[in-house]
C-alpha cells in the first residue's frame, strides 16, 4: 500500500535537497491524503469562506457578490436600519435572560438531581428529552401552546379565569419571554446533564470534609463545589453562548419575527437579506458582525483555557 | 487533657441509661421539609417538560370542533388518526398538497449518507490525529474545533457560490457535504479523544508488525471503536433530522427535509390552520429523533456530553 | 476513666451485607488506635461510622461518654483527615483551615490564634497564603490534618492519610503524626492496610476481616501471639511460616512426620487428647548454624534461593518438607545449595487449632 512508499522514499533520493522536499510530501502519505477532507474544510470553509464574507461585506453587492469596494458603508447602513438594531438588542436581551436562567435553573435541577432521589432516571429523561428535538418542533408546539384564543390563555379563560394572560407570543414588549420560554424548555435539561456529570465528578471526600467542618449543604454548592466546577461551567457558557448566537430556527418557527419585528434576531436579518432581500452586501455585513460577536465571547475564553494551560 | 476532665465530670448524667439512648440508625422522617421542597420543585419542572409534549399528541388526536371549544388540557373525547393521516399525505406546504411524507424520504435520504460520510471522514481524522500526527496537524484541529465556534451565517453565502460552481447546489449533495463539514469539529473531536484514550502500545504493536495506515484503521482501530460509533451515530442522525437552515438553504425546494416541510405546512398554510394537523405533523417530525432518544437512553447522555467535554 | 470512644453493638448492612456485625471497641482517652485490615473489611466504614458520615444500622457510638449515634458529624468532636486530602482546592490554606469556624460564626481573633496554633504545629506558617494546587503531596497531608487542628477536638479520626504519598514522605509524615500525638495526646483512631504504619503508630492495633475485630491488643502482643492464623499471616513481612501437622502431648508431629517437641509453648489452655494443628513461626525466629545449636528444634535444611536485603538476608528452605524462609544477618554467606542447620525456639512460635484456627 501506500506506506511501502515512505520505506523506500529515502534510499531513492537519499542525495540532496530534493529528497528533503520528497520527504516532506511522502512521510505519512496516507495520513496526509486521509486529512484531506479535515485540511480543506479548515482552509477552504473555516478560513476562506470567512475571509470572503469579510470581505464582501466591504461592497456594495447587491444580487451577486460582484459590487465595488464601499469601505463601511454597509455597516454604516446595517446601524442605521432599525430592524437590525433591534435584532441585536433582542439577542442581547435574550442572549442575557437565556444564559443566566439556563445556567441558574440547569445547576439548580442538577443540584436537586444530586440528592439521591428516587426516580433520578426518569427525571433526567423526561428533562433532557426536549434536547433531542428539532428546535422547529419546539417553536410549533409552544406556537399551539401560547395561541392566545385556543391555547393555554383561552383554556384558563374558559374555564373561569377570565384575566389570565398568555398572550406573550401576540405582544412586541412579551415576544422575547416567549422565545426564553421555548428556548429554556429546549436547553435547560441539557445545561443539567452538564452541571451534574460536574458535580458527581466531585471527590466525594470533599463533601465528607465539609461535613465534618459542619458546613451547610446549601453553602457547600455554593463555597466549594460551585468553584470546583469551573470547566464545565466555562463549557457550559461556551456552548449556550454560541447556540444563542446562532439563534434563528427556533424564532422562524415560533414568530417568525414578529410581531412586526419585534422578535427578530441577527441571524434572521442575515439570512433575509442574503437569500430573500437580494441585498447580499447588507447581509454579509452583518454577518460579519456576528462573527466579531463571537470573537469577543471566545477570545477570552480561549486565552482562559490556554493561557491557564501554560502557566501550569 | 483539660477537656477530658470536664467530660468525665459530666459522664454519670449520660453514663446509665443506654436503653433508652440513641440507637441504629438515624429516626428519619418519610416527610422533611427539605424532601418536599425537592420533590415538589422535580415534579413542576417535571410538568413543564412533559406538558408541550401531552399537547402535541392530544391535540393531534382531536378533530377541530373539539379544538375549538378550547380546552388544551382535555383529552380527545374521541381519539382519531384523521389528522396524522392528513399531515403524512395530503396536508398543504403553500405549495403543493402531498403532506410531510416527501419530506420524510426527503430527511431519510439526506440523514443516510450525512451520517456515513460524516463519521467515517470524522473517524479517519481523528486517527490520524492521534497516530499518525504531521506537521502542523495540531493546529488544523485547533482551527477546526475554533472554527465550530463561528455562527453558519458567516460561511453560508460563500458555500453557497461553492457548491453552484461545483454544480451541486439545489441537491441531496450539496447537503450531505454541508453536513460532513459541519459535523467534522464536534466528531473529529469525540473520535480524536477516543483514539487517544486506547492504549498506545496497540498501535506500535501493529506498526512493528509492518501493519499500514489503513490496514490499522480498519482490522485493529475500526473494531475496537463501537462504543463511540454509536454515540457519533445517535448525535449525527438526530443533528442532521432536526436541521432546518442548511436543508432550507441548500437542498432546493425539490429534496426539503422534514422539518423544512412541517414548517411551511404550519406557518406558511392559507385558509384556516388545522391545529390537529399541525401539531399530528410536528409529533410525526419529532418522532424520529425521539424514538432515537428514548431507545438509546444514557448512550445519548454520553453523545450530547462528549460533544462538551473538551479534550 | 470513662473511653474517649466507646462502640457498642455497631453493626451496618448495605442491603443484605453486613459490613459491620455487631461490633464493640473502647478506646481510652489519649489512645491511639489503628484499624488495620485488607480493603474491603470495614475499617474505613468503621471510621465513618465514627464520624457520623454513615449511618448505622444498629448499635450505639459514645463519644466521651456523650451518645453520638444520631448526631451530625460536626457535633461530635471529631476532626478527620482524608486520603485525598479533600482540601478545598479554591481556597487558600489560611482559609481552608478556617472555613469552618467562620461558618460556625467564631468570633475573628479565635478564629486566627486557632489557625496560627495549628500553622505552628505542623509549620506550615509559611503555605497560608497558597491554595492546595501549589502544594506538595506531603504538605497538603499537613493542611488537612490542620484542618482537624482547628477545630480543637478530642479525637483525631484518620482515613489511611498516608497511602497517596510516596514511600519516602510517607515515613517521614509518620514520625510527625506520631509527635504530634505525643504532643496533642489526643485519642486518634486511624485507618490503614500497611502493617508498619500499625505497627509504628498503635497503643492498639484492631485488625479486622469481614467486618469483624480479629485482634485488638498492642503491637507487641499482634506480632508474637497473634490470636488467631487470619492476624498471625496478615502481620509481618515476609509472613510467618506455617507447618501443619497435628499435637498430642508435647510433640507436634508435621504432615512428613517430623516431630517437633511443643513442651516449652505457653498454651492458651490446658488441653488433652491429640488434635489437627498448625505451627507458626516467624522467619526472624528460626536460627542459623551455631546459633540453632541451643534450640529445642533442630534439623538439616539445604538454601533454595537467598535474597539480600541489603541490612539482612532471607533464604528459603525446607523445613519438615514445607517452604519456609527465615531471616539471618547479611554478614552470614549464604549460598543456595548450603547445607546448614537451622532451628527454633517452640516457646517463641504459635500453635493454632486447625479447624477453629484460633491460637492453642
Amino acid at each position: 500500500m501506500a506506506d511501502t512508499t515512505v520505506q523506500s522514499a529515502p534510499v531513492a533520493g537519499s542525495s540532496s535537497r530534493p529528497s528533503a522536499l520528497k520527504k516532506f510530501f511522502l512521510h505519512n502519505l496516507s495520513a496526509k491524503v486521509a486529512a484531506i477532507p479535515m485540511v480543506a474544510t479548515v482552509l477552504v470553509v473555516f478560513i476562506g469562506c470567512t475571509i470572503w464574507t469579510i470581505y464582501y461585506s466591504f461592497t456594495n453587492s447587491k444580487l451577486l457578490p460582484t459590487g465595488k469596494f464601499v469601505g463601511f458603508d454597509q455597516y454604516e447602513r446595517l446601524f442605521a436600519t432599525s430592524r437590525w438594531n433591534v435584532s441585536v438588542i433582542n439577542l442581547l436581551m435574550y442572549g442575557a435572560m437565556s444564559l443566566v436562567l439556563t445556567l441558574g435553573l440547569g445547576f439548580l435541577l442538577a443540584v436537586l438531581m444530586d440528592q439521591k432521589i428516587r426516580f433520578e432516571s426518569a427525571f433526567r429523561t423526561i428533562m433532557l428529552y426536549p434536547f433531542a428535538l428539532s428546535f422547529i418542533v419546539t417553536g410549533l408546539v409552544w406556537q399551539w401552546i401560547m395561541n392566545p384564543t385556543l391555547g393555554l390563555q383561552g383554556t384558563m379563560r374558559n374555564l373561569g379565569w377570565t384575566n389570565f394572560t398568555f398572550d406573550w407570543i401576540a405582544n412586541p414588549r412579551m415576544v422575547l419571554f416567549a422565545l426564553l420560554i421555548a428556548g429554556l424548555w429546549q436547553g435547560v435539561g441539557f445545561c443539567m446533564v452538564l452541571m451534574l456529570a460536574g458535580l458527581r465528578g466531585v471527590d466525594e471526600e470533599i463533601w465528607k470534609a465539609a461535613r465534618v467542618d459542619g458546613i451547610p449543604t446549601w453553602r457547600t454548592y455554593i463555597s466549594v463545589v460551585l468553584p470546583m466546577m469551573r470547566g464545565v461551567l466555562v463549557t457550559a457558557v461556551v456552548l449556550i453562548g454560541s447556540g444563542i448566537v446562532r439563534l434563528y430556527d427556533l424564532v422562524v418557527a415560533l414568530t417568525n419575527g414578529g410581531p412586526g419585528i419585534s422578535s427578530e434576531v441577527p441571524a434572521k436579518y442575515v439570512y433575509n437579506y442574503m437569500f430573500s432581500g437580494g441585498n447580499i452586501g447588507q447581509g454579509l455585513a452583518a454577518a460579519t458582525m456576528m462573527l466579531l460577536t463571537v470573537l469577543i465571547i471566545m477570545v477570552p475564553w480561549a486565552y482562559l483555557e490556554f493561557g491557564g494551560k501554560g502557566r501550569k | 487533657m483539660s477537656q477530658t476532665a470536664t467530660m468525665t465530670g459530666s459522664a454519670p448524667a449520660t453514663g446509665g441509661n443506654t436503653a433508652t439512648d440513641p440507637r441504629g440508625p438515624r429516626p428519619k422522617p418519610f416527610f422533611t421539609p427539605k424532601k418536599i421542597m425537592i420533590y415538589t420543585t422535580l415534579v413542576f419542572f417535571t410538568l413543564y417538560f412533559l406538558f408541550p409534549l401531552y399537547v402535541m399528541v392530544v391535540t393531534s388526536l382531536k378533530t377541530m370542533p373539539e379544538i375549538r371549544f378550547g380546552n388544551i388540557f382535555a383529552l380527545p373525547s374521541a381519539p382519531s388518526f384523521d389528522a396524522w393521516v392528513k399531515a403524512w399525505t395530503s396536508a398543504c406546504t403553500g405549495l403543493t398538497c402531498n403532506g410531510l411524507s416527501p419530506g420524510f424520504w426527503n430527511s431519510v435520504k439526506i440523514t443516510i449518507p450525512s451520517t456515513i460520510v460524516s463519521i467515517f471522514i470524522a473517524a479517519v481524522n481523528g486517527y490520524a490525529l492521534v497516530n499518525w500526527r504531521f506537521k502542523g496537524s495540531e493546529i488544523f484541529f485547533a482551527v477546526l474545533i475554533f472554527g465550530s465556534f463561528i455562527p453558519y451565517q458567516v460561511m453560508l453565502y460563500p458555500l453557497v457560490i461553492l457548491t453552484r460552481s461545483m454544480g451541486i447546489f439545489g441537491t441531496l449533495q450539496a447537503v450531505i457535504v454541508i453536513h460532513t463539514i459541519f459535523g467534522m469539529p464536534i466528531l473529529t473531536l469525540l473520535f480524536r479523544n477516543y483514539f487517544a484514550s486506547l492504549p498506545q502500545e496497540l498501535f506500535k504493536a501493529a506498526r512493528v508488525d509492518g501493519a499500514g495506515f489503513w490496514r490499522i484503521f480498519f482490522e485493529i482501530m475500526l473494531p475496537m471503536s463501537l462504543p463511540i460509533f454509536v454515540v457519533a451515530l445517535i448525535l449525527q442522525i438526530t443533528g442532521i433530522w432536526n436541521d432546518f437552515l442548511f436543508g432550507v438553504v441548500f437542498a432546493g425546494p425539490q429534496n426539503y427535509p422534514m422539518t423544512v416541510q412541517l414548517n411551511n405546512i404550519v406557518n406558511s398554510a392559507q385558509g384556516t390552520p388545522e391545529y390537529n394537523v399541525n401539531m399530528a405533523a410536528t409529533v410525526l417530525t419529532g418522532l424520529v429523533p425521539l424514538i432515537i432518544y428514548f431507545v438509546s437512553g444514557k448512550l445519548f447522555v454520553r453523545g450530547v456530553a462528549a460533544g462538551a467535554v473538551k479534550g | 476513666m470513662q473511653p474517649s470512644v466507646s462502640i457498642k453493638d455497631l453493626s451496618l448492612n448495605f442491603g443484605n451485607v453486613k459490613v459491620l456485625d455487631r461490633l464493640n471497641l473502647d478506646i481510652a482517652q489519649g489512645e491511639f488506635i489503628v484499624l488495620l485490615g485488607p480493603s474491603g473489611c470495614g475499617k474505613s466504614t468503621l471510621l465513618n461510622c465514627i464520624a457520623g458520615l454513615l449511618d448505622v444500622s444498629d448499635g450505639q457510638i459514645f463519644i466521651n461518654g456523650k451518645n453520638v449515634t444520631w448526631e451530625e458529624p460536626k457535633d461530635r468532636g471529631i476532626g478527620m483527615v482524608f486520603q485525598s486530602y479533600a482540601l478545598y482546592p479554591q481556597m487558600t490554606v489560611e482559609r481552608n483551615l478556617s472555613f469552618g469556624l467562620r461558618v460556625a460564626g467564631m468570633p475573628k481573633d479565635e478564629i486566627n490564634r486557632r489557625v496560627a496554633r495549628a500553622a505552628e504545629i505542623l509549620q506550615i506558617q509559611p503555605l497560608l497564603n497558597r491554595k492546595p494546587a501549589n502544594l506538595s503531596g506531603g504538605q497538603r497531608q499537613r493542611v488537612a490534618i490542620g484542618r482537624a487542628l482547628v477545630r480543637d477536638v478530642d479525637v483525631f479520626l484518620f482515613d489511611e492519610p498516608l497511602s497517596n504519598l510516596d514511600a519516602k514522605l510517607r515515613s517521614d509524615l509518620r514520625v510527625e503524626i506520631k509527635r504530634l500525638h505525643a504532643r496533642l495526646k489526643n485519642t486518634m483512631i486511624y485507618v490503614t492496610h500497611d502493617q508498619i504504619e500499625a505497627l509504628t503508630l498503635a497503643d492498639r492495633i484492631a485488625i479486622m476481616k469481614n467486618g469483624v475485630i480479629q485482634q485488638l491488643a498492642d503491637p507487641h502482643t499482634i506480632y508474637n501471639k497473634p490470636v488467631n492464623l487470619y492476624v498471625a499471616g496478615f502481620i509481618g513481612s515476609p509472613s510467618m511460616n506455617f507447618i501443619s501437622g497435628s499435637l498430642d502431648g508435647a510433640t507436634f508431629t508435621a504432615d512428613d512426620g517430623t516431630k517437633i517437641p511443643v513442651g516449652a509453648y505457653d498454651f492458651a489452655a490446658q488441653r488433652t487428647g491429640a488434635s489437627k494443628a498448625v505451627l507458626g513461626v516467624r522467619p526472624e525466629h528460626i536460627l542459623l548454624g551455631d546459633a540453632a545449636q541451643g534450640m529445642p528444634f533442630q534439623t538439616q535444611a539445604e538454601i533454595e534461593i537467598v535474597e539480600p536485603m541489603g541490612s539482612e538476608t532471607l533464604a528459603w528452605t525446607k523445613v519438615a518438607g514445607i517452604p519456609v524462609t527465615f531471616r539471618c544477618s547479611s554478614d552470614i554467606p549464604l549460598h543456595a545449595g548450603d547445607k546448614v542447620t537451622v532451628g527454633f525456639d517452640i516457646a517463641r512460635g504459635s500453635l493454632f487449632d486447625a479447624k477453629s484456627e484460633n491460637r492453642l
